[in-house]
């Protein structure tokens, strides 16, 4: 793994190791916003950790923490105190540079709201992540009509978001997700802008990626969106209080 | 890179009224800093041409405001010169290098079946020398010609073609005021002068011969003006002072009696005249270039709203590992490619605006290269400089924050 040097990974031990099975491991965190001069603790010491290939789903009602917990996952907004490692490297420290390259390289997002750039077709938007990866223009077209096609839209790839259905468009996000090789995906609502038919079919997507390996992080409010993964994550009040009463799963 | 310029053409291309209206501030800045500077140049080069064309070290005599009574009466309305003044500066004032006296009538040529209307001055060899006229056909008047008040003349290039056509003037004969004067040579021509007059349309002939037979003077040997050249640029001061004291001596004025003759130096006057042209070029300058700052406010204006707009753009990017420089350089280069659009469209309409003062409004104009440069350069700068700022201010843009804004 040439973009973090053996130097590094001896000075920031996984505390998994000596085995570094898992692929996020968060302890202690601490986000405190500044709200109007309140101080909100939106999250209160949170620690867990998730291995390698798991599907977990992050539930909560809104203000539990569940969404400040997603940001800090996704490396878009850093923790007041506390650590986070993400595939044996401690990214709570990081700088902003080095922040987009663990976002490229190690995660992939998939939103409520599909934050597709609306004038650039599906292969462009699927291409951009190769684009700040730096990789040459051919093997980028290649890789993303690779990922379309994984998702099933090896038809659509000329098409811009408006010409696009929801799933589809949500679909497009997934092959961005894929499209760099990143461990984890990231799904924040991702059923939230969709209908029941469209929703099952975007879990079921989720789900082979996860038998094909991909640690997938799942945030939802709804129990029947939960139960496509093999463990939850229940958050109240900024803590992670464990699984969630009465969804039988460990 | 080319990644980020073809985002950022894309992107530009997208609001296309926009972008145009941006690009218009930068457009007539660097139009107008082209146009006032050709106008400038034109000006100035007009004043060269019109100093080389007068002769260098030039100082002008010429009889000065009379009195009738109490009233003055205007200049030349004095006792007139005449060629013994003349001959006493060449002969008494050591600082003067050239003395030419002069009097002048237009007339109408005349030459077998065609005519043309032409300026005769009347002069002495030194006025060749001062004036820097060389003969390209024949020869040039002499000392001999004045002696003996010949009838003889050296035409203008203008003259010569108007009368002559193709056949060679030199030997054959013109009328002037019915009297024929034979040509002797031909002036090397001048061409236009920058005042607007022809410098090849002139007779040139011995002041003797036309202050007997084409100037009908109540007093003989007047002549109208003298034109006297110092020995050289440092001399100037020293003939106004010799030639204004030898003036007065020989019109008797003593004590503080005015001058009835006016000594102009006429280098000066251009100098000062050219100076005044420098100042109106930097002023025009200076105030095209103001136009082009707000030209480079604009361009801030418009991609600060763009920045605006586009925060959530600016989020996804990010979210998916675009650094802040990769975004600082996309909003950098759309603002950088706004202004040099615009700065080649100004180029043109510079270009464009010279020419058309030049045939629409008869101002002499001459587009600089170095004004060019210095626009598109000054564009450039406009874009860099009024670009970063909101650049920098969407690079700064957290990614959460861009990703929540709607």
């Amino acid at each position: 793994m040439t973009a973090f040097p053996d130097k590094y990974e001896r000075e920031h031990a996984n505390p998994c190791s000596p085995e570094v099975r898992c692929l996020i491991e968060v302890r202690d965190l601490v986000k405190v916003y500044n709200a109007g001069g309140a101080e909100v603790r939106a999250l209160d010491g949170v620690s867990f950790s998730i291995d390698r290939g798991e599907f977990v789903a992050v539930m909560g009602p809104s203000g539990s923490g569940k969404s400040t917990m997603m940001n800090m996952l996704g490396c878009l907004d850093s923790p007041t105190s506390g650590s986070y490692f993400l595939d044996g490297r401690d990214v709570s420290k990081l700088s902003g540079d080095e922040l987009a390259e663990v976002r490229n390289r190690k995660l992939g997002f998939v939103f409520q709201g599909f934050n597709l750039l609306p004038r650039a077709t599906a292969l462009e938007n699927v291409a951009l992540p190769l684009v700040y990866a730096g990789v040459p223009p051919k093997e980028r077209r290649a890789r993303a009509i690779e990922a379309l096609t994984r998702v099933g839209l090896a038809e659509r790839v000329e098409h811009r978001p408006s010409q696009m259905s929801g799933g589809q468009q949500q679909r497009v996000a997934v092959a961005r997700a894929l499209v760099c090789n990143a461990p984890l995906i990231l799904a924040d609502e991702p059923t939230g802008n969709l209908d029941t038919r469209t929703s099952v079919e975007i879990m079921n997507l989720l789900t082979e990626l996860n038998a094909e390996g991909k640690t997938i992080v799942l945030v939802t409010h709804e129990p029947d969106i939960a139960a496509y993964a093999n463990r939850a994550l229940h958050f109240k009040d900024g803590r992670a209080v464990g699984p969630a009463p009465g969804m039988g799963l460990v | 890179m080319v990644e980020t310029f073809r985002t950022a053409v894309s992107s530009l291309l997208a609001n296309k009224a926009r972008s145009l209206l941006t690009m218009l501030g930068v457009i007539i800045g660097v139009g107008a800093v082209i146009a006032m500077v050709a106008i400038g140049r034109g000006a100035a080069l007009q004043m060269e041409g019109l100093m080389s064309g007068m002769g260098s070290n030039m100082i002008i005599l010429t009889s000065g405001a009379g009195r009738s009574g109490g009233v003055r009466q205007g200049a030349g309305s004095g006792a007139p010169l005449t060629l013994s003044d003349a001959a006493a500066i060449r002969d008494e004032c050591w600082s003067v290098g050239e003395v030419a006296p002069q009097v002048g009538v237009g007339t109408q040529l005349i030459r077998e079946n065609r005519n043309w209307p032409s300026q005769v001055t009347g002069t002495t060899a030194g006025f060749f020398r001062i004036r820097d006229f060389s003969a390209r056909l024949g020869r040039l008047l002499d000392d001999e010609d004045e002696r003996s008040a010949a009838k003889v003349c050296v035409i203008g290039q203008t003259v010569a073609a108007e009368l002559f056509g193709a056949d060679d003037p030199i030997g054959d004969s013109i009328r002037i005021n019915r009297i024929p004067f034979e040509v002797v040579g031909v002036l090397a021509a001048k061409g236009q002068s920058s005042v607007g007059q022809d410098q090849d349309n002139t007779v040139i002939v011995p002041i003797t011969t036309a202050q007997r037979r084409l100037v009908r003077s109540a007093l003989s040997g007047s002549v109208s003006m003298i034109s006297i050249q110092a020995r050289d640029a440092g001399m100037m001061d020293s003939v106004m002072t010799e030639v204004r004291g030898l003036m007065r001596q020989r019109r008797r004025l003593e004590g503080d009696r005015e001058d009835d003759f006016d000594l102009r130096n006429m280098t000066q006057m251009l100098e000062s005249l050219a100076q005044s042209t420098r100042v109106m070029s930097v002023l025009l300058g200076s105030v095209a270039s103001i136009s082009l700052l707000v030209g480079g406010i604009g361009i801030m204006n418009i991609m600060l709203v763009s920045v605006t707009e586009r925060t959530r753009e600016i989020g996804i990017r990010m979210a998916i590992g675009a650094r802040a420089r990769d975004i600082r350089l996309q909003f950098l280069l759309e603002a950088l490619l706004l202004s040099l659009t615009g700065g080649f469209l100004g180029i043109l309409l510079g270009f464009g605006a010279s020419k058309g003062m030049s045939s629409l409004l008869q101002w002499p104009t001459s587009v600089s290269p170095a004004a060019v440069a210095l626009a598109a350069g000054f564009s450039a700068f406009v874009g860099i400089f009024f670009g970063f700022y909101p650049a920098w201010k969407a690079s700064l843009l957290r990614p959460i924050d861009a990703l929540r804004f709607d």
